[in-house]
């Protein structure tokens, strides 16, 4: 009985050693395009890079611009992970933004605000995953249903005007720096842990991949999968109320317009980070990575005067060439697993 | 009462709060600043006489925008302060083919005059047609009808001048300071629209007649979130800074919110456009905000009084024509510390 048990038990376990390492060979292939677009800043605007004191406020900035959308990628990485796509989180974030800095909210001080984009953020998320799991809605058309509706809501509130806010505290969040670190990057940094923690050391997160991977075994094992994708939406509303605030502060203001294709952006980076688009499988710190990738040609292209059309066809390119490579590892994988 | 329900009623009571309180969070009551022409004393001028009653249509499309916002809000202002004009606005939709649609209805309503200002000015071409061959006016606002045939009036605003007056005031204030190789930063709207390359050449154009250039540009989308991080690449981009241009006043709240996070102030900015927002703020001369070139929604209440002189047989009285006049291109006036007061009504 023990020696036949053992070979499945040992190849479980080497399996799950060669899908760590697979993680982390992603990770570092990131870090690796990470530093090369570093090396290319450094060669192409020696200039700038000799001055230290810019080389470290760079580094921040590049931080500071990744943190808004950094925050949004975490919510979509749970959602792709656990099977399902979020088309609504730009307009999340515009309504969330709206809704926290009309006249009435401002008089409420920066709690009343603050309290109200995540309230917004969450209940929109809510009503996302009520759709897609009550509601038996395509993930795709209830979340794309959803853009247009909450960008239409926000448009309407805001009577189209942009909408400044005049509350300092609010305004302050996006300059005050924590031991020379900004605030938004301490929050970022707070949401990646809080989302690498839930995801990989939680049953919350066994679950999310658990339904991702094949919701009909999810089921069979006794998870509500309902429920729990009804959860990660609201998780995904969330994300984009917390990253709402962010983007406000930014920019002292609110609009229906604003995080223009934030959608597309966050789902960008969880894929270059390793999130498999049809769920079960993905991690919060490849997501992370994703974003500082995009991050850091903005500031590359910047830099260097260069123009943003052909700044987003380099997005493209690593987009495909991230899938791509995905794909290839992965088929070579599952094969070496087969042998 | 088992733990789950407690739960359930603890949340249900949270969410039914949170919503009443979110409700009650949407009321907004924006300022009405429409900039109307209220000069209606008939002695000082004979066209301000009551006449005979125009039916003005009016289609515009859907304002995403202030400065959108303020072209409908100053038509309908304009519109009525006069007694003697009915406004008929009609939706213009979400695209082109809408407005085609709303302003096909509005030719069987048979107003005495349109105002358009259309989506796409080739796009609504054929709209404009047809309301002239079934004997309307058309006042064609902003965006031009590439035939001339569609239109009786076309009045709009100037972006190649408005980046000459741009060019032109950050040269002349360089050379003042005595300033030999500046560096300039420009922020444009949305790059792919033909306005925006229009404002950019202006204001390449002007630097270049004083030998300067422009050292980085960085597009944003008339956002002011979009304006945060177009300015905050460009700051990076440039550790020192003569002189900005941001062609845009709405996204330029987010821009001088990423001057004021980065900590800069070496350099002075210009604006695009007039919002009373940055009016106030090159009055109060608090900022690097210094100057800004208009392109001004006023010219919707111009195209109203206008279309209202059609619509009676007038001219303009202070000309020799009997008519009203076919084009009418609005001159970009630069707005500084010394001339805001004057222009302080002006902005939107």
């Amino acid at each position: 009985m023990i020696t036949e048990t053992a070979p499945p038990e040992v190849r479980k376990e080497s399996r799950r050693r060669l899908r760590l390492d697979d993680n982390a060979i992603r990770n570092l292939g990131l870090v690796g395009v990470l530093v090369l677009l570093i090396i290319v800043g450094i060669i192409t605007k020696p200039d700038l890079y000799s001055d230290p004191t810019w080389v470290r406020n760079n580094f921040l900035t590049i931080l500071q611009q990744a943190s808004a959308i950094g925050v949004v990628t975490v919510g979509m990485t749970f959602v792709i992970i656990g099977g399902g796509i979020d088309l609504s989180v730009g307009a999340i974030i515009a309504l969330a933004g709206v809704w926290a800095t009309t006249l009435a909210t401002q008089s409420y001080g920066a709690g009343g605000m603050i309290f109200t984009a995540l309230v917004v953020g969450l209940a929109v998320g809510l009503v996302n995953g009520v759709l897609i799991s009550y509601g038996k809605l395509v993930p795709f058309i209830a979340t794309l249903a959803m853009l247009v509706a909450a960008r239409g809501l926000a448009a309407q509130i805001s009577g189209k005007q942009t909408q400044v806010s005049t509350n300092m505290t609010i305004n302050d969040i996006a300059s005050t720096k924590l031991l020379g670190i900004p605030l938004l990057v301490w929050i970022l940094g707070l949401v990646v842990a809080a989302g690498w923690v839930l995801l990989n050391r939680t049953t919350f997160g066994r679950r999310t991949v658990a339904v991702g991977g094949n919701p009909e075994a999810a089921r069979l094992a006794g998870i509500n999968v309902k429920r729990h994708t009804l959860l990660l939406y609201a998780l995904s509303g969330l994300c984009c109320g917390i990253a709402a605030i962010m983007l406000t502060s930014q920019a002292t203001s609110a609009q229906a317009a604003m995080a223009n294709l934030y959608e597309l952006d966050a789902i960008a980076a969880a894929i270059i980070g390793g999130t498999l688009l049809s769920g079960g499988r993905g991690t919060i710190v490849g997501a992370l990575f994703g974003v500082l990738v995009f991050s850091t040609i903005t500031n590359l292209f910047a830099i260097n005067n260069l123009s943003t059309e052909v700044q987003n066809m380099v997005k493209g390119a690593i987009i495909v060439v991230a899938v791509l490579i995905q794909q290839f590892r992965y088929r070579s994988l599952t094969q070496l697993l087969k042998r | 009462m088992s733990a789950l329900s407690r739960r359930r009623v603890l949340f249900g009571g949270a969410a039914v709060g949170a919503g009443a309180l979110l409700t009650a969070c949407t009321s907004n009551t924006p300022e009405n600043n429409a900039q109307v022409n209220t000069n209606t004393d008939a002695s000082a001028n004979p066209n301000a006489a009551p006449g005979s009653k125009v039916i003005i249509g009016f289609s515009a499309p859907a304002a995403d925008h202030g400065w959108l916002a303020a072209i409908t809000n100053n038509a309908k202002a304009q519109a009525q302060a006069y007694t003697d004009v009915e406004f008929r606005p009609v939706e213009a939709g979400a695209d082109a083919a809408a407005q085609r649609a709303a302003v096909s209805t509005l030719i069987s309503q048979k107003p005495n005059v349109i105002v358009m200002l259309p989506h796409d000015g080739k796009e609504l071409n054929a709209a404009g047609l047809e309301a002239m061959n079934a004997g309307i006016p058309v006042v064609n606002l902003d965006r031009a009808f590439p035939s001339m045939a569609a239109y009786r009036l076309q009045i709009k605003g100037d972006n190649f001048g408005m980046g000459l007056a741009a060019g032109n005031y950050i040269s002349e204030q360089l050379k003042a300071k005595g300033v030999s190789n500046p560096i300039i930063g420009e922020i444009p709207g949305i790059d792919s629209l033909e306005l925006t390359q229009e404002r950019s050449l202006g204001f390449k154009t002007a630097l270049e007649a004083h030998g300067f250039k422009v050292a980085n540009r960085r597009p944003a989308e008339f956002t002011a979130d979009s304006g945060q991080a177009a300015a905050t690449a460009l700051l990076q981009a440039l550790p020192k800074m003569d002189a900005l241009w941001n062609h845009d006043d709405d996204q330029g709240i987010g821009v001088l919110a990423a001057i004021k996070q980065a900590n800069r102030s070496e350099f002075f900015m210009v604006g695009g456009a007039g919002s009373k927002a940055a009016i106030d703020q090159i009055a109060a001369d608090n900022s690097v905000l210094k100057a800004t070139v208009t392109y001004s929604p006023s010219m919707a209440s111009s195209a109203i009084s206008l279309a209202r002189l059609i619509g009676q047989n007038k001219g303009m009285s202070d000309l020799v024509e009997l008519q009203v006049p076919k084009e009418i291109t609005l001159a970009s006036e630069t707005i500084t510390k010394d001339n805001a007061s004057q222009y302080a009504k002006l902005g939107f």
